[in-house]
């Protein structure tokens, strides 16, 4: 076990992953040049046709086979229907010890868990993993160990090589006879098709699964036909009513929305909040709802934003529609107005994940973030933030973009209600590391704001805001009066999951928890 | 006495643990903490214990903390006043007051209580709530009544049942008594406090029942919910120019020791000066500050 630069004792290999590299800073790994993985070079007849009458021909066609990659998007987020379809046609066809390689898995995902039990699939690479398949990882119940990566950490996991895709089944809204894809012409939209573009590029192959195969081209393309292997149509792919759901609400709780508040306020406080400032919130209803108080700070202080990115929501599409806004890049669309906003806005732009946040390219979007509201299970007095395992050790959320835009933004604010549930949000020591203290400038929560020490420049902004700064052990204390302090989690030695922080390095790891 | 603005009261079921342990941190300028309508009858008890640990166990900061009883009418007011008056919150709201008569009937029992705990007589303040028609009229007599009473308020719901007229979101039924509840207030020298606005979706609706009754001459208004609040100081919250012209006047007064002064070809009186002193004190500022 080798002590990392947060702490957490990561050991020097695992089943599974090999040797891994132990956390030594956000900047600390600068790898030397070299060859981007890529897939495999096809050639087809002239005459192929690429249209399968169904999802196991598809399957048979790509030669999937026992131990090898598949991979998904999760644009549907809690309204997929693909994935599970999926996995039931390569379970009829008897394919075992298959790595699951998503962006990430949501709620719909607990119908796949019969096919971890019975080893169907034996690794999941994944942003996220929530309720049953969160539990069975937590409870060492998958073969290998689970690895969580950042949205731009998957980006370099692919284009590097680390995750090799055998066939990338992409969720397919808009699909024409020749294969090219978006997420937006379709009755069943899903917005930008943003994390599956590397897939499609870097698979050996690609499965378009559409719900309507279109007999004209379509005119605005997402991923073209040319990187696409078999298309297949089945009934439903998924509900976009169910996209806005879970962590990609529209809020309309009160503690939400006094914490979104208060953020905005800070943001207008400081010297970052300018005309052509950039920014991003993350998922959450509170960071998400920031948005709309800043549009507030913006038309009183005439303050156009340049560009504003990440999981685009309604809130920001008003403000591209106000002219508040020079443009938007989405990397996914969180709700129905999105998806309309980037079909019909020339300004609402689709990016990749490695576009978005691939520290191991020429400069991804997040290094060009000045503020960024981000959400958080726990933060802990060195300012680390835990957004993947529970108040009671499960793993339950995602990694998501959090360390990519702490990391990229000149200003990262983390927001939280100060306890849920009775149980305190800052702590000594997180359950466990996804975003390093060090890329975390300002906690904010309910009842006080803390200031990472690094960043003694913040505290004037914050004042004139007109709230108070507090220490964070002070704002700690604070807490603890209200909810006390709770007993510790009980973990064994088992390791279940890694969390690997996006340059490819072990920030923390993830122990199954005694019962 | 500490001294509160009044511009938003935010009501909190008192039976409710999740609300009243966040119920400070929403940025009203009072709480509201209900034993009375909100609170079934069989939650009475469990309600009264809650509200009094509350009141011991949280720091709710400069915000007023003001508990609604049940009615002398009920089995449950004298038990409240006993459990909540030694703890001392900022005000007793006291429903469906209709007369000076109801007010000295509740001055006797206070009193009595104080000094079973030892507090001074006088120190527990109150805020009647006119809730009948008969209130209405006796509106006047009731602010007057008691040196205890820092505001009386309207209670729009049971006020239109028992005029028989449907509560309307234009609120012209309420419109005369809400004339008279703040014309009466200001003639006892204590606040006046407008009822709820039920539709917590409306915020057009909120926003310009607000306007209404700030014309009237309230001070603030009752929230039934957290996203009300914020609409409410907008429109109490005077704006930059109101707020640079206020401080404008007062400086001008007080060059010429409040006589009669003319300030961009207006005539600056004492009345006018009072208003920009109200407009700085909406705006949070006080006037001896400037």
């Amino acid at each position: 076990m080798i002590k990392n630069a947060v702490g957490r004792y990561i050991p020097a290999s695992i089943k599974g992953y090999g040797n891994l590299t132990p956390f030594a800073g956000s900047d600390a790994i600068y790898p030397e040049i070299k060859p981007k993985a890529s897939g495999i070079i096809k050639r087809k007849s002239k005459d192929q046709n690429k249209i399968l009458p169904t999802l196991v021909d598809a399957i048979k066609a790509t030669g999937l086979k026992d131990g090898m990659t598949i991979s998904f998007h999760h644009h549907f987020r809690n309204g997929d229907m693909v994935v599970n379809q999926v996995m039931d046609a390569i379970a009829s066809c008897g394919i075992k010890n298959l790595t699951l390689a998503p962006s990430s898995l949501t709620e719909p995902h607990d119908y796949i868990a019969p096919y971890v039990e019975n080893r169907v699939v034996t690794k999941i690479i994944t942003s996220g993993l929530r309720k049953k398949l969160g539990d069975l990882a937590s409870n060492g119940k998958i073969e290998y160990p689970v690895l969580f990566h950042s949205h731009g950490g998957r980006a370099r996991r692919i284009e590097e090589g680390s995750t090799q895709i055998d066939v990338a089944f992409i969720a397919a809204p808009g699909c024409d006879f020749l294969g090219n894809i978006n997420g937006t012409d379709s009755l069943t939209p899903c917005g930008s098709l943003g994390y599956a573009h590397v897939d499609a590029r870097n698979a050996k192959y690609v499965v378009a699964v559409t719900n309507e195969i279109k007999g004209t081209p379509l005119k605005r393309i997402s991923i073209p036909h040319y990187l696409v292997d078999y298309i297949v149509k089945i009934d439903n792919i998924g509900d976009p009513k169910k996209i806005g759901t879970g962590a990609t609400r529209l809020t309309t709780n009160p503690m939400d929305l006094v914490l979104a508040k208060i953020s905005a306020d800070i943001i207008a406080a400081s010297p970052y909040f300018k005309s052509n400032f950039s920014f991003q919130t993350g998922s959450g209803g509170a960071a998400l709802a920031t948005t709309r108080f800043l549009k507030e700070h913006m038309i009183k202080r005439g303050i156009i934003a340049g560009f504003a990115t990440g999981g685009i929501t309604s809130y920001m599409v008003d403000l591209l529609n106000d002219k508040l806004l020079d443009c938007l890049y989405d990397v996914q669309s969180f709700d129905l107005n999105s998806s309309l906003s980037l079909r019909d806005n020339r300004n609402h732009i689709e990016m990749d994940s490695s576009f978005y946040a691939n520290p191991l390219n020429a400069g991804p979007i997040v290094n060009y973030l000045d503020v960024v509201i981000l959400s958080a299970l726990e933060i802990d007095t060195k300012f680390n933030v835990n957004v993947v395992t529970g108040s009671n050790g499960i793993i339950r959320e995602a990694s998501g973009g959090h360390c990519d835009t702490a990391y990229g933004a000149k200003l990262s604010i983390v927001i939280a209600p100060s306890f849920r549930s009775r149980l305190p949000i800052i702590v000594d020591d997180v359950t466990t590391v996804v975003t390093p203290g060090e890329d975390v400038d300002i906690v904010v929560t309910e009842r006080g704001i803390a200031v990472n020490p690094a960043r003694k420049d913040i505290e004037s902004w914050i004042k004139n805001a007109g709230y108070p700064v507090y220490d964070i052990n002070d704002l700690k204390k604070r807490i603890e009066n209200i909810t006390g302090k709770p007993e510790p989690i009980k973990f064994s030695d088992e390791i279940v999951a890694l969390i690997e922080y996006r340059d490819g390095t072990i920030i923390d790891t993830i122990r199954k928890v005694e019962q | 006495m500490k001294e509160f603005r009044r511009r938003t009261q935010l009501y909190v079921p008192g039976n409710s643990p999740s609300m009243i342990q966040h119920c400070m941190v929403f940025g009203s300028d009072g709480v509201l903490l209900d034993l009375e309508d909100s609170v079934s009858i069989y939650q009475k008890d469990a309600a009264r214990e809650l509200v009094a640990q509350a009141l011991q166990f949280f720091d709710f900061g400069n915000v007023e903390v003001v508990v609604r009883i049940n009615g002398l009418d009920t089995p449950y007011c004298i038990k409240d006043l006993e459990r909540i008056i030694p703890l001392k919150p900022d005000a007793i709201r006291l429903p469906k007051t209709s007369s000076k008569d109801d007010i000295m009937k509740y001055e006797n029992i206070i009193s009595k209580i104080e000094k079973q705990n030892g507090l001074e007589v006088g120190s527990t303040k109150i805020v009647p709530m006119l809730e009948t028609a008969v209130a209405i009229e006796n509106a006047y007599e009731i602010a007057a009544s008691s040196a205890r009473i820092i505001a009386i308020t309207i209670g729009g719901e049971d006020l239109t049942a028992d005029m028989k007229v449907k509560r309307t979101k234009e609120g012209k039924e309420l419109y005369w008594a809400r004339a008279k509840v703040a014309l009466a207030a200001s003639a006892a020298k204590v606040a006046s406090l407008d009822t709820v606005f039920s539709d917590v979706n409306d915020d057009e609706g909120l926003r310009s029942d607000t306007m209404t009754i700030k014309e009237l001459g309230f001070d603030g208004k009752a929230c039934i919910n957290p996203r009300q609040i914020q609409i409410v100081h907008e429109v109490y919250t005077p704006s930059e120019n109101e707020i640079s012209a206020a401080k404008e006047i007062i400086l001008a007064a007080r060059k010429n020791e409040g006589g009669v002064v003319s300030l961009n070809g207006k005539m600056i009186d004492y009345p006018v000066v009072k208003r920009a002193e109200t407009t700085l004190q909406r705006a949070g500022i006080d006037p001896n500050s400037i």
